[in-house]
């Protein structure tokens, strides 16, 4: 997994990945140059951040390459069906609410395919964390153009350009009813990792947009240099910190997506919920 | 097949026919002795349209729980009444609420006339439980299910705050039905 | 004496009450007639008892909540028709390969599309074998009366959770909605089995362990931290593009199942040991067929019927030895012929066998069977 040069090492002892990876299971099938890889290694450092025991944490996926990721890690992972990662994360949450569950779904996989799951568990606020990889792409399947594919990008089936306008994973997580709704990159990766920290830490369903680079086809198809070339444009130069924003004139933000914690309230989780029925009809009897 | 004893409730729904199947047959199975299944059937919508309701009541096992041949049929609208009669059996009972049914159906069968929802309406000022005054009258009709039971079987079926208009409703009907003998 | 209540239940409601009986702990799915009341009655009496209920958005997302719930380690459960026995076959499937155990209820009504939605059918009996893609192990029971519900949902569970495969309980609309007396067994009544749980060390746990037919299965947060995938696997649980391991694997989940029919297969006859001709057909059809073959030795014909509890597996060896002592085997059945097929598979040229068809929501009727009984006087 190749890491960006990062502006400051804030991380003095090397962390060791290994606590929490599957060693034997690597290599992973991500493509040189992927950011999938660092979105790991932030989710594994949000994840030793809150000092939950591994025992307790389950990570569970659909189809498509961010979805290989629970084979990678050593908690109780399930790797699903396409699109159906959030209902069976729903009915693990709801059977445990003691679990800490984590979701990585891709933006084909929770947005097209997944669509109406995801717009249901964000309504119910479950507490869950929804980590959803935005590369724009249908990898796993050879590139074709996926709900967040920006209109006029080439993919394998849009050889003439794309003409459907994406879908923004936060407006949307938002207007559902997720009551936390961030967005991050692979390359601000150390503020991926805090954002990554916190929504797991928030209960109620949180949503995480992370945008990152599938260089094999969106980067190669949209003529892009390089992979490094890739996360300049797309994750640097087109995002803006939230909290820069309201500094910057209206023209600087066009068009640019925004990072950090989007929306954050305080909203009744479903298993709370549903556990105070549970204790007004053990009382009742 | 004669150890069967067949009885349809018909009328629209909404109407409480199916409950009316529902407390007969409790009455004769739960409330009494014998053996009970009851079946209905209706369109995609609960409201409005045909319905029906089928009780078979029977010493043996039931197997075929639809009506083949039926000793009593309660027709509550025109429509349930022109639809549904035709499975009645000679020497059956056919009982039709005569302010709903106007045009009345020929058949080997005892035709049996009675004003029910005004009945409901006028004496006891809802026309909700003229299936329950209908269950009063076909009790005291066929005998197959006791006064006893099929009170207990009313009481059990409705709302707490009910049980005296529901009572009401089942003794108006086995008075009514002994004027109809 | 134990205490054993009786009541006046729809078919529905006697599959909640052997749900529960089942020790069912989870419930999710999505409305659809003629099944709602089991959901409605699971939404009662789930959270008084701690287990959980949830309506979930989509039929899809019913079966694979109820699968996580399962995983979960809590005995589950979902229940729909044939639309949405439909949309639910992908994970079915799931359930098959990751060996997850789950009772999926579909009350049958009339089809194709959305069809007759208050009309009895019997229509999804291929389905409930062959409606996931790929080979795999179908398990399904068939009540008749509105108690057999009660005590085939129960078997059900059972099923489920002995073999660790999804199992359907079959029954039709007419079943789904009619009323019956039944009583409620008393603890211990009937057998009650729960999945095998894991004793080894964490470390050495495999959920797919070779060394078993049907491996035990951790509950997620349980200390075992295993992996499961929709994808052909290892005995770890990981995924393998090994063509050996594949071949095993798909024939393990397959021969888990065919190597223990006779456990699995549960069959009523009735007046068999001298019959002629012979009835063979499952749910509500089968109360008619029963009257059908006591009013035809009412008339000196030598009737009988076979009726399967399990038509998944196919009750191979009771039909095969059937054919062999009569002349006909009729079969009726609320469709356009597909349990025929299978008879008629098994039986080879060993007997006639007739179907007798119905496919505009009305029940197939005693007189109709008894007429074809008639021609082998």
């Amino acid at each position: 997994m190749s890491v960006p040069a990062e502006k400051k090492e804030k991380v003095s002892v090397p962390f060791d990945y290994n606590k929490y990876l599957r060693p034997n299971k690597l290599p992973h099938i991500w493509c040189p140059g992927c950011g999938h890889g660092i979105v790991l290694k932030a989710m594994l450092r949000a994840i030793d951040k809150t000092g939950f025991d591994k025992n307790d944490i389950c990570v569970i996926s659909g189809i498509g390459c961010s979805s290989r990721t629970p084979g990678y890690v050593d908690f109780n992972t399930l790797h699903t069906l396409h699109g159906r990662a959030l209902s069976f994360a729903t009915g693990v949450k709801f059977a445990n609410p003691k679990l800490k569950v984590i979701v990585v779904t891709g933006d084909g996989d929770a947005l097209a395919i997944g669509g109406n799951h995801f717009i249901h568990t964000c309504r119910r606020n479950i507490d869950l964390t929804v980590l959803v990889f935005t590369n724009a792409t249908y990898g796993m399947t050879g590139g074709q153009y996926s709900p967040t594919t920006p209109m006029g990008s080439q993919a394998t089936t849009s050889r003439y350009g794309s003409i459907e306008p994406p879908f923004d994973a936060c407006e949307m997580a938002k207007a559902s009813g997720a009551s936390f709704v961030a967005r991050g990159t692979a390359y601000h990766t150390l503020e991926l990792e805090k954002t990554i920290h916190e929504a797991i830490m928030h209960k109620g369903t949180s949503v995480v947009d992370i945008i990152d680079a599938c260089p094999t086809y969106y980067g190669r198809a949209n003529k892009f240099k390089s992979a490094t070339h890739m996360m300049e444009v797309i994750e640097k130069e087109n995002t803006v910190n939230v909290k820069q924003a309201d500094k910057l004139p209206p023209e600087k933000l066009e068009g640019k997506f925004l990072r950090g914690v989007l929306h954050k309230i305080e909203k009744p989780e479903y298993c709370e919920q549903y556990e105070s029925i549970v204790m007004e009809k053990a009382k009742a009897k | 097949m004669s150890d069967r004893y067949e009885l349809r409730f018909s009328g629209s729904g909404g109407q409480g026919m199916i409950l009316a199947g529902i407390i007969m047959a409790e009455a004769a199975s739960i409330y009494g002795t014998k053996n009970a299944a009851q079946s209905q059937s209706y369109g995609p919508e609960s409201r409005g349209g045909a319905s029906k309701a089928e009780v078979i009541i029977s010493d043996q096992i039931i197997d075929y729980p639809k009506a083949t041949a039926i000793d009593c049929m309660l027709a509550m609208t025109q429509e349930a009444c022109t639809k549904y009669h035709g499975d009645v059996k000679e020497g059956g009972i056919l009982l039709v609420d005569s302010d709903e049914v106007k045009v009345l159906p020929e058949g080997k069968f005892r035709l049996l006339k009675y004003p029910i929802t005004s009945a409901a309406r006028d004496e006891l000022g809802k026309t909700i439980v003229a299936n329950i005054i209908s269950l009063g009258m076909i009790t005291e009709l066929t005998g197959i299910v006791t006064h006893e039971a099929i009170e207990k079987a009313v009481l059990s079926r409705v709302p707490a705050a009910f049980l005296e208009l529901n009572k009401k409703a089942l003794q108006i009907g086995f008075e009514r039905a002994k004027t109809l003998k | 004496m134990a205490d054993r209540k009786k009541k006046f239940l729809q078919g529905n409601e006697a599959c909640v009450e052997g749900a529960l009986y089942a020790g069912c702990m989870f419930f999710a799915g999505y409305p659809i007639t003629p099944s709602t009341e089991v959901a409605e009655g699971l939404s009662v009496r789930l959270p008084k008892i701690g287990g959980k209920f949830i309506q979930m958005e989509d039929e899809i997302a019913g079966i694979a909540a109820a699968l996580g719930g399962s995983l979960a380690g809590l005995k589950s459960m979902t229940a729909t028709s044939g639309p949405g026995f439909s949309l639910k076959q992908e994970c079915l499937g799931y359930a098959c390969l990751a060996e997850i155990p789950l009772v999926i209820v579909n009350v049958m009504r009339g089809g194709p599309s959305t069809g007759y939605p208050t009309g009895p059918s019997q229509s999804d009996i291929m389905q409930a074998k062959w409606g996931t893609h790929g080979d795999h192990p179908a398990i399904s029971v068939t009540p008749s009366y509105v108690q057999e519900i009660l005590s085939e949902t129960v078997r059900a569970f059972n099923l489920a959770e002995r073999f660790r495969t999804p199992v359907v309980v079959l029954y039709d609309e007419i079943l789904g909605h009619m009323r019956e007396p039944i009583t409620i067994p008393a603890p211990g009544d009937l057998e009650v089995i729960d999945r095998m749980r894991p004793e080894c060390k964490s470390e050495d746990y495999l959920p797919y362990d070779e060394k078993y037919e049907v491996a035990p299965l951790a509950p997620f947060g349980a200390g075992y931290r295993f992996h499961v995938t929709g994808l052909n696997h290892k005995q770890d649980g990981f995924p393998t593009n090994d063509s050996k391991q594949i071949g095993a694997n798909n024939l393990r989940i397959m021969s888990k199942i065919e190597n223990h029919k006779e456990e699995i297969w549960k069959n009523d006859e009735l007046l068999l040991d001298d019959a002629e001709v012979a009835v063979f057909t499952i749910g509500s059809t089968a109360r008619s067929a029963r009257f059908a073959v006591l009013e035809a030795r009412k008339a000196g014909i030598k009737a009988g019927l076979l009726r399967p509890l399990t038509i998944w597996p196919f009750p191979e060896k009771a039909v095969r030895e059937l054919a062999k002592r009569v002349k006909a085997i009729i079969v009726p059945e609320l469709n356009l012929g597909q349990m025929i097929l299978e008879v008629e598979r098994v039986s080879g040229a060993a007997c006639e066998v007739v179907g007798i068809n119905r496919v505009d929501g009305e029940p197939i009727t005693p007189m109709q069977i008894l007429d074809v009984i008639k021609k082998y006087k």
